[in-house]
Parts: C-alpha cells; sequence; structure tokens
C-alpha cells in the first residue's frame, strides 16, 4: 500500500507537468484546429533559458538558490519562450491560415525540427546538467511516503499556474473571447473580437506553461537534452488526447491520469514499459473514445 | 439622410459572381428589408457590410465613412451590429456571458452596459429568467432573442438581421417582429434579410428584390406589397 501510494505522488508529479504541456496543445487546437507539434520544443527551450539564466546569475555556486532567484528563472524563461510562441505563430501558423488543412501541420513540424536544431548547435548534443542543489533537498514522510520538496514545487506551481489559466477562461470578459473563438471565429468578429489577438493570448499563455514545465523539469532530473521536447511533447499530446483535445480541464486530468499511470506501471510492470503503456493508452482512447474523457459533453441545440 | 451607402457591391465566392454590382442605401432611423429566393445574395450582403466578406469591387460607406475592407472587429465598434443567420449564439457560454460579448468592444464603458443589458432583459424577459443557463439549452425562440439581444449589447446605430424567423413557430415570429419593430421605433436603423416576404414588408418601410446578386425592385413597403411580381413571386398569390 505503502509502495502504491508512493508512486501515485511520483505520477502525480509527473502528470502535472505533462498538464501544464498539455494544455499549450489543447489551447491551440481548441482555437486554430492545429496540432502545434513545435510545442514540445517551447517546453524544451524554456528548460535551456533556465539553464543559461541560473549559470549567468551564478546560482549554481550557492548552496541552494534563493525563492527570488528561482522566481526570475521561471519569468525569464516563460517571457522569453512566450515571445518565441508569438514568434512562431506569426512565422509559421498565420500565413497559412487560409490554407489547407495539412500545411500548418508540416509547417509545425518544420517548425519543431528548427527550433531542436537550433538548441543543438547553440548548447551541443550532450546532455546539460543543472545545478544539484537549486531547491534545497529537504524531504518529508508522510505516513511511509516519502516526499521531497522539490516534488511540492512542481505540484504546487502546477497547480496554481492551472488554477490561474482555468480564472482567466471562465470567469473574465477575456476568457469569454477566448472561448468564442474556439467555437466560431467570424461570430467572434461580429463581436468586436479581434482574433489575431486571441490567437496570439494563446500562443503566449500555451508556451510559458510549457516553459514552466521545461524550467521544473530541468530542475527535477538535473540533466536535459535538446531531444526532451519531444518525449514530453509527445506524452502532453497524448495527456491531451486523453481528456479530450480543445478541452482545457481535459488537458489537466488527462496528464495527472496519463502521469500515475505511467508510473504505475514503470513500478509495478517495468520501467522499459513506460512507453509502451502512454502510447497503448493513446491507441486505445482513439478507438473506444475518440473525443476523449471530457470532450464535447454539451450537447448543441438547434 | 443615408447612414448606411452601398455602391456597385461585387463579391465573389472563388469563381462565384455571388452580388453583381450592388447599390442600395438605407435612411436614418428606417428598416429596409431585401426580399429574395435561397442564394439570390441576402445574406451575402449583410456578411460584406459587416466585414466578414471583403468585396470584390465597390464602396461600402458608414454614416459618410468608407468602411469598405475594414475588419469587422473594428465596424462593429464604429457602430454596426450583425445578428447572423443561424443566429451563432455561444452554445457552451452562458446566456449572460453571450449578452457580454455582444458588449466586448465597450470595456470601458460599464454604466453604458448596464443600461444596454436592462434595455435588453426588458425586450425580452425571457433572456433574464435565464442568465446562467448555457445558451445551447435555450430554445429555437429564445436563442433567437439571445442573438437579437447580443447585437443590441454593442449599442449599434445600424443593425443587421439575417433571418430571424427561421425554424421559429408563427406565434413567436409574431412576437419577435413585434420587438424588432420597437427596436426600430427607438431609432436604431435596420436591415432585414427575411424570407417571409410578407411580415418583413409589413414591418420595413422599404424593401429591395434580389435575383441571383442583382437588385431587380426597389421601393417603399407598400408599393412592394401592391406590386404584381412581387406577389406572384414572394407573397404566393397567383
Amino acid at each position: 500500500m505503502q509502495e502504491f501510494l508512493q508512486q501515485v505522488v511520483n505520477g502525480l508529479t509527473v502528470g502535472s507537468v505533462y498538464s501544464l504541456v498539455a494544455l499549450g496543445y489543447t489551447m491551440v487546437y481548441g482555437i486554430l484546429r492545429l496540432i502545434n507539434f513545435a510545442h514540445g520544443e517551447m517546453f524544451m527551450v524554456g528548460s535551456y533559458l533556465a539553464l543559461s539564466t541560473v549559470s549567468v546569475l551564478g546560482m549554481g555556486q550557492v548552496a541552494s538558490g534563493s525563492l527570488g532567484g528561482i522566481l526570475l528563472v521561471f519569468l525569464i524563461s516563460m517571457t522569453a519562450v512566450a515571445g518565441l510562441g508569438v514568434l512562431v505563430e506569426r512565422v509559421a501558423y498565420r500565413p497559412l491560415r487560409r490554407a489547407s488543412r495539412l500545411a500548418p501541420i508540416v509547417s509545425a513540424l518544420g517548425a519543431s525540427i528548427f527550433l531542436q536544431n537550433a538548441i543543438m548547435l547553440i548548447y551541443g548534443t550532450r546532455f546539460k546538467v543543472f545545478p544539484e542543489k537549486l531547491i534545497p533537498q529537504i524531504s518529508w514522510e508522510v505516513g511511509g511516503v516519502k516526499i521531497t520538496l522539490m516534488r511540492v514545487v512542481i505540484l504546487v506551481v502546477s497547480l496554481l499556474l492551472m488554477a490561474a489559466l482555468y480564472t482567466l477562461v471562465q470567469k473574465t470578459q477575456l476568457g469569454a473571447a477566448i472561448r468564442a473563438c474556439a467555437l466560431d471565429h467570424d461570430t467572434a468578429r461580429l463581436m468586436g473580437i479581434d482574433v489575431d489577438r486571441i490567437v496570439s493570448l494563446v500562443f503566449i499563455i500555451g508556451p510559458a506553461l510549457g516553459a514552466a514545465a521545461g524550467v521544473m523539469v530541468g530542475m527535477f532530473y538535473y540533466q536535459i537534452n535538446f531531444v526532451i521536447g519531444w518525449t514530453y511533447g509527445i506524452r502532453a499530446f497524448t495527456a491531451a488526447i486523453l481528456g479530450g483535445i480543445g478541452n482545457i480541464p481535459g488537458a489537466m486530468l488527462g496528464g495527472l491520469i496519463l502521469g500515475v499511470l505511467e508510473t504505475l506501471g514503470a513500478g509495478y510492470i517495468s520501467p522499459g514499459w513506460k512507453d509502451a503503456i502512454s502510447f497503448f493508452l493513446l491507441i486505445l482512447i482513439l478507438i473506444v473514445r475518440p473525443t476523449g474523457i471530457l470532450g464535447e459533453r454539451v450537447a448543441e441545440k438547434v | 439622410m443615408a447612414l448606411l451607402e452601398v455602391e456597385n457591391l461585387h463579391i465573389f465566392y472563388g469563381h462565384v459572381h455571388a452580388l453583381k454590382g450592388i447599390t442600395f442605401h438605407v435612411n436614418e432611423g428606417e428598416m429596409l428589408t431585401l426580399l429574395g429566393a435561397n442564394g439570390a445574395g441576402k445574406s451575402t450582403i449583410l456578411r460584406a457590410v459587416s466585414g466578414l466578406l471583403r468585396p470584390r469591387q465597390g464602396r461600402i460607406v458608414f454614416d459618410g465613412k468608407d468602411i469598405t475592407g475594414l475588419p469587422a472587429h473594428q465596424i462593429v465598434r464604429l457602430g454596426v451590429s450583425h445578428a447572423p443567420e443561424g443566429r451563432k449564439i455561444f452554445p457552451t457560454l452562458t446566456v449572460e456571458e453571450n449578452l457580454n460579448l455582444g458588449a466586448y468592444s465597450r470595456w470601458r464603458d460599464r454604466t453604458g452596459v448596464e443600461e444596454s443589458r436592462r434595455l435588453v432583459f426588458r425586450l425580452f424577459p425571457r433572456l433574464a429568467e435565464r442568465r446562467h443557463q448555457l445558451a445551447g439549452t435555450l430554445s429555437g425562440g429564445e436563442q433567437q432573442m439571445l442573438a437579437i439581444s447580443r447585437a443590441l449589447m454593442a449599442r449599434p446605430r445600424l443593425l443587421l438581421l439575417d433571418e430571424p424567423s427561421l425554424g421559429l413557430a408563427p406565434l413567436l415570429v409574431r412576437a419577435i417582429f413585434k420587438t424588432i419593430k420597437e427596436i426600430n421605433a427607438q431609432g436604431v436603423t435596420t436591415l432585414l434579410v427575411e424570407q417571409n416576404a410578407r411580415l418583413a414588408l409589413k414591418l420595413a418601410h422599404r424593401g429591395s428584390v434580389l435575383e441571383t446578386g442583382n437588385i431587380v425592385l426597389s421601393g417603399t413597403a407598400r408599393s412592394l406589397l401592391a406590386d404584381e411580381r412581387v406577389r406572384k413571386a414572394y407573397l404566393g398569390e397567383r
């Protein structure tokens, strides 16, 4: 039982990272019906930018990074990646808005490959290592379950960001405008909504959340590589499908479920089966319930 | 004085020449109705005026300002509201959220928006009762009320109404048309597209008849009601 609970806690940590990244996929899909294949790269670039910020600030030398320093790392990485997201949308997607559905997908793959290679050329192909003690290595035992401060940080930061996003989307006028654009661009325009600006906003929010996830994964696993955008991206994408792509609470839920299932599978079956489990799950959902867990609940009356 | 002037408007869908040089105007405060069969181009005219379609040729002037080719979200701000065909309410948003979006560009004017909300709830008390309900759960008639109300939330000077009677029971249609008349009487210039020609001509001051992208007949509502061709083609008389 203890071991099971331990796995669940570990799974929720990883899962909350998947959720953050999945939100980027699902929001872009919701508003443009486009799978932003370059989104995993936002996560990856966010992680690398955190690494650079940490070394520029000299935080590796200190026993553990100060709270202010850590916040600065998040802020810089999230802001820069948000800018990158807007740039990718302008350059790679907006000119293809009226093209066939296939064209922006190819363009997205191109943007993904471009960013991966750019990071590879800048930082090199080897693993890059984060300083170990950015987050103090404290841990607690709760009922036999070991919980480290790092895991608490990941869970709390993820949940706070998701709560903030949920409030923005569900409780504000701007959020209603985002939802309106996701339903019908033309009618949104008739309301006086500048749809292009809402699309830009989505390409700020999604990549910023992805970058936050990238920062935390770097601090958690200590080492990063230019292909993590793909490995995490494809899982987050699975999570988005699992929850129902286009559905924001679905992405949050999907990430957590995938994280827990994957960790349980790795713990009870074999770590080697981790990927097989995720993708088996993806295939299963696509066959059994293609709309995902929370996809398209509300019936439309004609 | 003309609030809206449309001159020699040409619209293409790909290679299809949908509007072939349309010219008409709507005077301040009046209601003009566009009549015609399915596919004649009535909705296309409204979509061009509200900026959803870009004309290949021609000019659209609103309140003395050339708005041809202006993006739709800017045209709303100038005072043109469009309640589109098929209502197009946002089904997964609440009635209140739909109404608030109608006032999206008026976010600086809180008291004014509150006033508009009171106005539409007075016109359609049903919406006030259902303000927290998802718009997709409303009946067809209520959805039409919402579509009109949402357009009014922008406090338009020109209201474009596309087929407000579509799919509604006759009793409901009469009620909604009565409200449309009231809105117009309060000074909102109205451009009404309607299949139900008899009802539209009873309401409107003037009318124009479209056939395959051309205006073939224009006149006062009374003269059109009396016109032999209109009676045969659109009023179902022999």
